[in-house]
């Protein structure tokens, strides 16, 4: 790693990172990704409502408007040749009164000005028609009929994952405290590592503002905001099909009901912020608004099937709009800021932005006739039938045993998730791949396994095995 | 293992056992402390050794095991299908016996608010990293919930030099066994706070403290009670939750507060031929009484398997005054002397409980003291049991 230097270094290894990646290893650009965590998709990558957004939302003539309109169909097509499960569920955005209604009309123009057609407004009965456990309250809807979901830590993983299978590095634990231009970019880590790039690319998401601050660029202020969500079992999985939103205040989209592509039941996200993008606690008042909001919208929902809550980070701004383009304080520094929501439905059409960005500046794109645009099905092994895992287990018996019993996961598909673009280092990193750990115990059957199965693919203790890295250690020492 | 053994010696000896782990035992494996057998075998023998038990009766007689063996599905015309390093495999069985045991419940299903670093476990995940992987989780621990197992890791992790803080119980009453409490905090100066619950974690990579706090009548947090307790571990025995995807699957019919399936007194589900028993069924507090219900179901299932139970005659047994659930839920009125199983709904001093079928008394029983934590259980005897004229109800009344 030491004295190579790379064409483009790109700081930040989530979505967006993941999706600019890809497409300069399209380009056969030769790149590295720094990321200073231990994995990718730790950021608001990994804890986020994982929805492709229909694009009725941004205001019109913002960038926000202009690459979710592009986005859509892009990041279907990227998940479908990445192997990532996305489905078009269509999202209803729910009414609860005349005014909230007119403010219906107000999104249905703004998302035909955007060049969104999908779009139509539904009375309170059509829209229980579509939901049967929608609320009786709901007096109309804005039905978002190209819109879905996606699960977005695994689109990172992928993107990534599909960028190193095409030549792009990836450099873990790599934190940038400095980076010093003399011609080329001197890109220096905490720990005091070095790597050189002729180009910068910063989507560090909530911490895009300081990374730009080490160029003299103080022009991006991030405020970070933090948003609870409450994840539920399976068996909440059905209570509806379409994304639930309801009528967005300027806070946000609001809470949401929505099915996830894994069959879960997704609520959330508050929105108040933070002093700190790694201010990531759950707090009690957050839960019980996510809790009493989501049943506004449908009042079924049994939030005694809770498995899990979380937070996620959002890297918002002032100008309310992506800040996408080169630095005015230093040039071939491009910054992709601000990135919050629609920005997971935006991350092709970003990425492909940021090309041109690229191009506009200097560096050359020539289409490489080496990539390879699909990934591997890291799930083959669960979508084939019974005969076919069968045979499969013949010549790779540890897919026949089953580590993960709430998932149904088995060793096999967990030692892949440690091999593999990029490997999963750590118990999350191997969750967020194979879903172990994920379903209602939460790990608590299967991690001593897990440990075991990472201890022995990396090489290492089990005492060095960790949740997700630096000192989030399990056991402390062999008794 | 126990029902295994009860349907071989009821003369079905064609009988396999399909286990997940790669050992027999189940959660007995870990649970390294004594105290199981009394009852049942006159001993008092470690969990180990108490399968051990049943693992050589198995053995003995000849019966087929599939260890680290993990069925997928049950059908309701009793296809199991499994998977194990082998292949997939597939058995038509003439009867079923589920004994699938428990999950912990988990942290994300107590919403407790903060942050989510390492050093979060079950009770039962730390027990199997300690005494079965042989690595120490902690230093400074505080324990949630006084259940059983909660109990148990508080001496276990103070006997591998670890400080335990505190147990906190949500409740106003332990849900543990009694002798629990005495040998493993009281003996070692463990303070167990009640009505007591964590209300926040803190800590962003290890765990570095809880915020622990009383709540009301509401099971509300008092924020004036809020205080830090600096520790790395924090162990989980907030209940178990009896593991029945398989059950749902085969469109079994639950009973909503055991969380196990609904059976009669043969613990036969109410799809025809399948079984179920042990902490699937409910939770138990002692295994010696999982033993017995083994029993019962593998003698119900060999019964069945012959074609021999004809019952006609069940009737409902339902919970009645201080009652939280009765089992089993059907109860054959022209069987034998039948056993049935309760708990109360809240901790109790002397109690009588009557079993009644409209005005006919079936039984009465008087216990000197009854509690949630310990599983009561009242015979119905033959003769009584006739005199039924529909449904049975059990209730209890204050002394």
């Amino acid at each position: 790693m030491s004295n190579v230097k790379y064409t483009v270094a790109v700081i930040g290894g989530g979505v967006i990172g993941g999706m600019i990646s890809r497409e300069l290893t399209r380009y056969g650009v030769k790149i590295v990704i720094l990321e200073k965590g231990n994995d990718v998709a730790l950021g608001a990558s990994k804890a986020n409502s994982g929805i492709v957004h229909g694009g009725y939302d941004p205001e019109p003539n913002t960038l926000k408007a202009k690459l979710n309109t592009l986005g859509v169909e892009k990041l279907f097509k990227a998940a479908s040749e990445l192997n990532v499960p996305i489905k078009r569920n269509g999202s209803l955005v729910c009414a609860f009164s005349e005014e909230e209604k007119a403010h219906l009309d107000l999104l249905y123009k703004r998302g035909f000005e955007n060049g969104i057609t999908a779009l139509e407004i539904i009375d309170g009965d059509k829209a229980r028609e579509l939901e049967e456990n929608l609320s009786e309250s709901v007096v109309a809807a804005l039905w978002v009929k190209n819109a879905g979901i996606v699960c977005p830590y695994e689109l990172t993983v992928a993107s990534i994952g599909n960028a190193m299978d095409n030549g792009a590095e990836l450099i873990t634990d790599f934190e940038v405290v400095g980076i010093n231009k003399d011609g080329v970019f001197e890109i220096v880590s905490a720990d005091g590592r070095k790597v050189f790039a002729d180009y910068v690319v910063n989507c560090a998401g909530a911490y895009s503002g300081k990374i730009a601050s080490l160029v003299g660029d103080d022009s991006i202020e991030i405020i970070p905001r933090a948003g609870e969500y409450l994840l539920l079992d399976k068996a909440e999985g059905g209570r509806v099909k379409h994304t639930i939103f309801q009528v967005p205040t300027k806070d946000g989209k609001g809470i949401l009901v929505s099915p996830t592509v894994d069959g879960n039941l997704l609520t959330g996200p508050t929105a108040s912020v933070v002093a700190s993008p790694d201010n990531k606690e759950t707090t009690a008042d957050g839960m019980n608004k996510v809790n009493t909001l989501a049943l506004k919208s449908v009042p079924t929902v049994n939030f005694r099937n809770v498995i899990t809550s979380f937070t996620g980070v959002r890297a918002s701004n002032k100008g309310g709009d992506f800040v996408i383009g080169e630095s005015a304080a230093c040039k071939n520094f491009i910054n992709v800021a601000a990135i919050d929501s629609p920005g997971l439905t935006c991350c092709v059409s970003i990425a492909e932005y940021v090309m041109d960005v690229l191009k506009g500046v200097g560096l050359k794109l020539e289409l490489s006739a080496d990539f390879n645009g699909t990934r591997n099905d890291p799930h083959f092994f669960r979508k084939m039938n019974d005969d076919e895992k069968n045979d499969f287990i013949k010549s790779n018996p540890t897919y026949g045993r089953i580590v993960c019993r709430c998932e149904g996961i088995s060793e096999g598909e967990m030692r892949y998730a440690v091999k593999t673009n990029p490997p999963a280092s750590d118990l999350d990193g191997v969750k967020r791949r194979t879903r172990a750990g994920m379903g209602r115990c939460q790990g608590g059957f299967c991690s001593p396994t897990v440990m075991k199965l990472i201890a022995e693919e990396r090489g290492i203790g089990k005492e060095q095995v960790t949740k997700n890295g630096g000192g989030s250690y399990i056991v402390t020492e062999k008794l | 293992m126990a029902a295994a053994v009860a349907a071989f010696d009821s003369g079905i000896t064609d009988v396999v056992i399909i286990d997940r782990e790669k050992e027999v035992g189940g959660i007995l494996r870990q649970c390294i402390h004594n105290g199981f057998g009394l009852h049942k075998l006159g001993r008092e023998l470690t969990g180990p050794e108490y399968a051990n038990h049943y693992k050589l009766e198995v053995e003995k007689r000849g019966i087929t095991v599939y260890a680290d063996t993990t069925v997928l599905s049950v059908t309701p015309d009793k296809v199991v299908t499994a998977t194990n390093t082998s292949g997939i495999l597939k058995l038509q069985a003439k009867a079923v016996i589920l004994a699938m045991g428990c999950r912990e419940r988990s942290r994300g299903a107590l919403n407790i608010p903060g942050t989510r670093p390492s050093g979060v476990f079950s009770a039962g995940c730390a027990q199997k990293l300690i005494n079965c992987e042989g690595y120490s989780v902690g230093k400074r621990v505080v324990i949630l919930g006084s259940g059983d197992i909660g109990l148990i890791m508080a001496r276990r992790m103070s006997l591998e030099g670890a400080k335990v803080e505190a147990v906190c119980e949500i409740m106003p009453y332990s849900g543990g066994l009694t002798r629990n409490i005495v040998q493993c905090l009281e003996d070692y100066g463990i303070p167990l706070y009640l009505s007591t619950t964590v209300a926040e974690i803190h800590g962003n990579e290890r765990l570095t403290g809880v915020t622990i706090a009383e709540v009301d009548d509401r099971r509300q947090v008092k924020p004036e009670t809020k205080r830090y307790i600096p520790c790395d571990t924090l162990l989980l025995s907030v209940g178990l939750i009896p593991e029945n995807e398989l059950t749902r699957g085969a469109g079994i019919g639950m009973d909503p507060i055991t969380g196990g399936a609904v059976v009669d007194e043969n613990r036969m589900t109410d799809v025809s031929g399948i079984f179920a028993c042990g902490n699937v069924l409910q939770v138990h507090d002692l295994v010696d009484y999982v033993s017995d219900e083994a029993e019962i179901a593998g003698k119900g299932a060999a019964s069945y398997v012959k074609g021999l139970d004809k019952a006609e005659n069940r009737v409902k047994a339902v919970a009645g005054n201080g009652v939280r659930y009765v089992l089993p839920q059907r109860v054959n009125t022209r069987g034998g002397d039948t056993d049935i199983f309760l708990r109360v709904t809240a901790p109790f001093g002397k109690v009588k409980f009557t079993v009644k079928s409209g005005d006919n008394v079936i039984a009465t029983a008087i216990k000197l003291r009854a509690t949630p934590g310990e599983m009561e259980k009242i015979t119905l005897k033959a003769d009584k049991l006739r005199t039924a004229n529909g449904d049975i109800r059990v209730d209890l009344e204050e002394m």
